[in-house]
């Protein structure tokens, strides 16, 4: 009976409804964000428990079921980006009780940011990232997507300001056009085969050209969205001047939900209609992305350009999933690492924006130059950033590390060892970014001057969010057991060992 | 699930527990941070006793926990972990001691540089614990972590600038160490260290890629290990606070490189085979080169601990040079050493420590007639000297003794020739240093007094250094008693050669 309880419902509209109440009730933010990531365990909790137990779930809401009603699933890979989720909005929503306290005004002077606006938009971002990871169907995915699209926009111009609202107006251009590239092809699709629910266009899906057409409109609309160099223009800006929760949210979580839907579309609709040469250009994009984003980062003036320009690198890494995963026998371990890669990923740039934020919120400024000794003042947030750095350069015992691993075994057992390289000078230019600034930090000044206190849920959630990503690194066998409930792909997670 | 299995991991919990509660302490709690510290100290040495207790009769200690499928973290008690884990818990109580008393005045936080400390042991007693390569690898990276914020803990921008070129040097030797050991585990499958080398069973295949491995993996430990001419790193780094600088070159960071070169030799590729595939001739001439040059190169420093880095370069490369020749005799010479050294090393930077935080004396040329002020101190400074020259009855004479005698053994005479050099050399090094402090007239007065009474200095800084001295002459005094260094690298050579 327990088996039958619609979790998936539930993790959708619990944000939705205290996002709206969040609108209404203005100044009851913070305790309506408390309520939605409390509440949000049981059914997550209850999911989970019924993916291990009776593997994937469907449900079709109201009974009304494919090809016409709205159709639910969660599987192994659902899980896993819901958890990620959780994790990251549970730390944020905490990390912002205390950035948005009412007696922590904002340091700049010029404008107000309106905490009731932020607790809205970023629980309705909650309930289209939860929607988006559980819906099976390609046009609610597309209404989740824009809905995601637009309350992310709407929260970088939340900080004001003429930088950030040129940020916000750019990002939403790109946002709109990556979405609309991808209607196109739902609409080609629709046309097509006469469905939309996954299931069914898996089936139905042959390398015909309006099935090419479509895969190539969609994919291109995904990675914009999920910038993809040279399509990341947009995100530095978008990243670096959004409020600090809200940057955390946008990296950790709202580039892996496009990213999300890639997956899904290339291992499960697509199988047909992409290439491996398709492939081989996804992943030489990535190989330019981890180049240019850490160079950026090694070059960039603020720690929060810096950290997002290192969100530029470092999505150039799952990308390598996709030549990764041709390799014959090596494609789980692939998947497996791509898939760890983004969890990991999450925790740690969470982790790293929301200690970049609070150094900003601290000192009222973020210029690298003139954060020496920081260490003095902030001992937590920078332990909390040193350790989020350790995942992001890919060190044991960290996520990251455990991620890159995997991709690696892909690339050498697969008899693809240039990714391998690739992987590897990548983490040494995280190293030297992340390593940049700690010479900064470390650095021992008599007087450190500290504009105001900062509220100790904000040091803390930096801090777990930055130990969970290196907990990831010891307890990697739990969540590979969750993502192979309904993967794609076959094989062992690790390959090696006698011929 | 029993003692047994748990003692290994207790072994390095017993350093990382006080570690961590040490970081969350306030800077003034003086005293429950040093109980910390002395009842981690104490614990290790008491379970580390327990255990060599335990493998003397037979007991099997290992730790295996899954880390993924196919892919465990193992901790375990080989006599050659044992050896170095009994060094490691001993010297680091030591070194406790003398930086609590190092540290009393220090303006930086105290709270940082014991959890770091803490840290470091942590890792450098798991990787001697380690029971396959990818724990080894862990721990090995864990430690260059640890060890970056105990070498910039003075802040300066001297030291910022050493830890710059520690972690460039040690990341991207990191880094190649992961993509050989990622190679091999990709070919092989697990990678536990076994009693006569575990490639043994695949003698006849891949052997162009088991060469190059061998060259990566020798090449990212190597630089740890500071062999030329990757080495660069290491005298630069002794800018750091004197107890790191002693444990450094005692028994972390330079050890663990020469630790893992024989744990590779020895323990994966199994030195017959590695004779076999052609490798080790390069290894031994690189090390034997080492040896000249860091003596070469200390010769003409005029910086107490610059010489003594220089030093240490040198030494180090026995350990290698025993591991790189074929034969028991010149096995145990190698592996006796990197305890003796250990011993010999600390002593001299425990000293060099005592005349700059008692005196002020930093270079050589002020070292005149310092014999008188502090005898103690020098006296023990003089025993660690001699035993490096190979003075007998000292350690370092056992040592060379026995890769001498190895080297013969083998066919190999120029090895007497490389010996003869190094200890003229060393000779050349450090008798000057002892006839300016016992024979030469003091230039001036010294500067006053602090610790009153009839102690040269704060006692706490001088015990330790005493104790290793003795330490260094008992090892080669008793050489030939039942648990002496020397009789636990026989067990270990004869265990390795099947003998």
């Amino acid at each position: 009976m327990v088996a039958l309880i619609p979790w998936s419902v539930w993790i959708i509209f619990l944000p939705l409804l205290t996002g709206i109440f969040a609108f209404l009730f203005r100044g009851r933010g913070a305790q309506l964000g408390i309520v939605t990531a409390v509440g949000l365990l049981p059914p997550l909790i209850g999911l989970t428990w019924q993916v291990l137990s009776c593997g994937p779930q469907h449900y079709s809401v109201g009974g009304w079921g494919a090809p016409l009603g709205i159709d639910l699933y969660a599987d192994g890979l659902s899980i896993i980006m819901l958890v990620m989720t959780a994790l990251v909005g549970i730390g944020t929503t905490f990390y912002a009780t205390g950035y948005y306290s009412p007696t922590g005004e904002t340091k700049e002077k010029n404008h107000q940011q309106d905490p009731a606006l932020f607790w809205s938009l970023w629980l309705l971002l909650w309930a289209a990232l939860n929607c988006l990871f559980l819906s099976a169907d390609v046009f609610n995915l597309y209404v989740a997507l824009e809905f995601l699209g637009l309350s992310a926009v709407a929260l970088v111009a939340l900080a004001g300001g003429p930088s950030a609202v040129a940020a916000a107006m750019r990002y939403l251009l790109v946002s709109l056009l990556g979405s609309l590239s991808y209607l196109l092809g739902v609409a080609l699709l629709y046309f097509a085969h006469g469905t939309l629910s996954l299931g069914l266009l898996a089936e139905s899906v042959t390398s015909s050209p309006a099935s090419f057409a479509a895969t190539t409109l969609m994919t291109a609309g995904l990675v914009m969205k999920t910038a993809l160099f040279p399509l990341h223009f947009w995100l530095p800006p978008a990243h670096a001047n959004a409020p600090a929760p809200v940057s955390a949210v946008l990296s950790a979580l709202v580039v892996k939900a496009s990213f999300y839907l890639l997956l899904r579309l290339w291992f499960q609709v697509f199988t047909n209609t992409v290439t491996p040469s398709v492939a081989l250009l996804l992943g030489i994009l990535g190989v330019a992305a981890i180049f240019w984003g850490s160079v950026q980062a090694l070059m960039a003036q603020r720690l929060k350009l810096l950290v997002a320009y290192s969100t530029v690198a470092q999505l150039g890494y799952i990308f390598l999933v996709f030549p990764l995963a041709q390799g014959k026998g090596t494609g789980f371990s692939a998947w497996c690492g791509g898939l760890y890669f983004i969890l990991s990923h999450a925790c740690a740039k969470a982790a790293a924006f929301l200690a970049a934020g609070t150094v900003l919120y601290g000192f009222g400024h973020d210029r690298i130059d003139e954060l020496a000794g920081i260490t003095q003042r902030l001992p937590v947030t920078m332990f909390a950033f040193g350790v989020a750095g350790v995942s992001l350069i890919g060190l044991p015992p960290s996520g990251g590390f455990i991620g890159k691993w995997l991709l690696l075994n892909a690339a050498l057992a697969g008899g693809q060892w240039w990714w391998a390289i690739v992987i590897i000078i990548g983490g040494l230019l995280a190293a030297a970014y992340v390593f940049r600034f700690f010479s900064r930090a470390f650095s021992y000044v008599e007087q450190v001057p500290i504009c105001r206190d900062v509220p100790w849920s904000m040091e803390l959630t930096a801090l777990a969010l930055g130990l969970s990503a290196m907990a990831l690194g010891i307890i990697a066998t739990q969540p590979l057991a969750v993502m192979q409930i309904g993967a794609p792909l076959a094989g062992p997670v690790l390959t090696g060992g006698l011929p | 699930m029993s003692l047994d299995f748990w003692l290994p991991l207790m072994i390095v919990l017993s350093s990382l527990v006080p570690g961590i509660l040490i970081f969350c302490l306030p800077e003034d709690r003086i005293g429950l941070r040093t109980a910390a510290n002395l009842v981690g100290a104490t614990a290790k040495l008491l379970l580390t006793a327990v255990m060599i207790w335990g493998v003397f009769h037979g007991h099997v200690y290992e730790t295996r926990l899954p880390l993924l499928p196919g892919m465990d973290l193992v901790l375990s008690a080989d006599a050659l972990s044992v050896l170095f884990a009994t060094l490691s818990a001993i010297l680091w109580f030591l070194t406790t001691l003398y930086a609590i008393a190092y540290l009393e005045a220090s303006p930086q936080s105290r709270s940082r540089f014991f959890g770091f400390f803490s840290l470091c042991v942590s890792s450098t007693v798991g990787f001697a614990l380690a029971g396959n390569l990818i724990t080894f690898v862990m721990f090995y990276e864990m430690l260059t972590l640890s060890t970056y914020p105990l070498v910039v803990h003075r802040g300066s921008p001297e030291s910022m600038r050493a830890g710059k070129i520690y972690l460039a040097y040690t990341l991207s030797g990191g880094a190649v160490l992961l993509i050989a050991v990622a190679w091999l585990k990709a070919l092989v499958g697990p990678l536990d260290f076994t009693e006569g080398g575990m490639l043994v069973a695949f003698a006849g295949l891949y052997r162009h890629e088991f060469i190059v491995i061998f060259a990566l993996l020798i090449a990212g430990l190597g630089v740890k290990a500071a062999l030329v001419p990757l080495h660069g790193w290491l005298p630069v780094a002794m800018v750091a606070p004197a107890p790191v600088s002693a444990l450094l070159h005692a028994v972390a960071v330079v050890k663990a490189g020469a630790f893992g070169i024989v744990r590779v030799v020895y323990d994966i590729y199994g030195i017959e085979f590695a004779a076999k595939l052609g490798v080790l001739g390069p290894l031994a001439a690189v090390a034997s080169f080492t040896i000249v040059y860091g003596s070469l190169r200390a010769l003409n420093q005029d910086g107490l601990k610059k010489r003594l880095a220089y030093s240490t370069v040198s030494q180090v490369s026995y350990i290698a040079l025993g591991a790189a020749v074929l034969g028991p005799v010149a096995t145990i010479g190698g592996l006796v050493h990197l305890v003796h050294q250990g011993l010999m090393k600390i002593t001299l930077f425990f000293c060099a420590g005592n005349l700059a935080e008692t005196l002020g004396i930093h270079y050589i040329s002020e070292m005149d007639g310092v014999g008188r002020r502090m005898p103690s101190t020098m006296a023990a400074f003089t025993l660690g000297a001699l035993g490096m020259i190979g003075v007998p009855p000292l350690a370092g004479f056992i040592s060379k003794w026995y890769l001498g005698a190895g080297g013969l053994a083998a066919g190999q005479d120029w090895i007497i020739l490389v010996l003869a050099a190094s200890s003229l050399l060393n000779a050349g090094y450090f008798l000057p240093i002892i006839y300016r402090a016992w024979f030469k007239e003091p230039r001036g007065p010294w500067p006053e007094d602090n610790y009153g009474g009839w102690l040269e200095t704060h006692w706490m800084l001088l015990l330790p250094a005493l104790i290793t001295a003795l330490l260094a002459l008992a090892a080669g005094l008793l050489a030939d008693s039942p648990f002496s260094p020397l009789q636990w690298a026989r067990l270990i050579a004869a265990r390795e050669y099947g003998l």
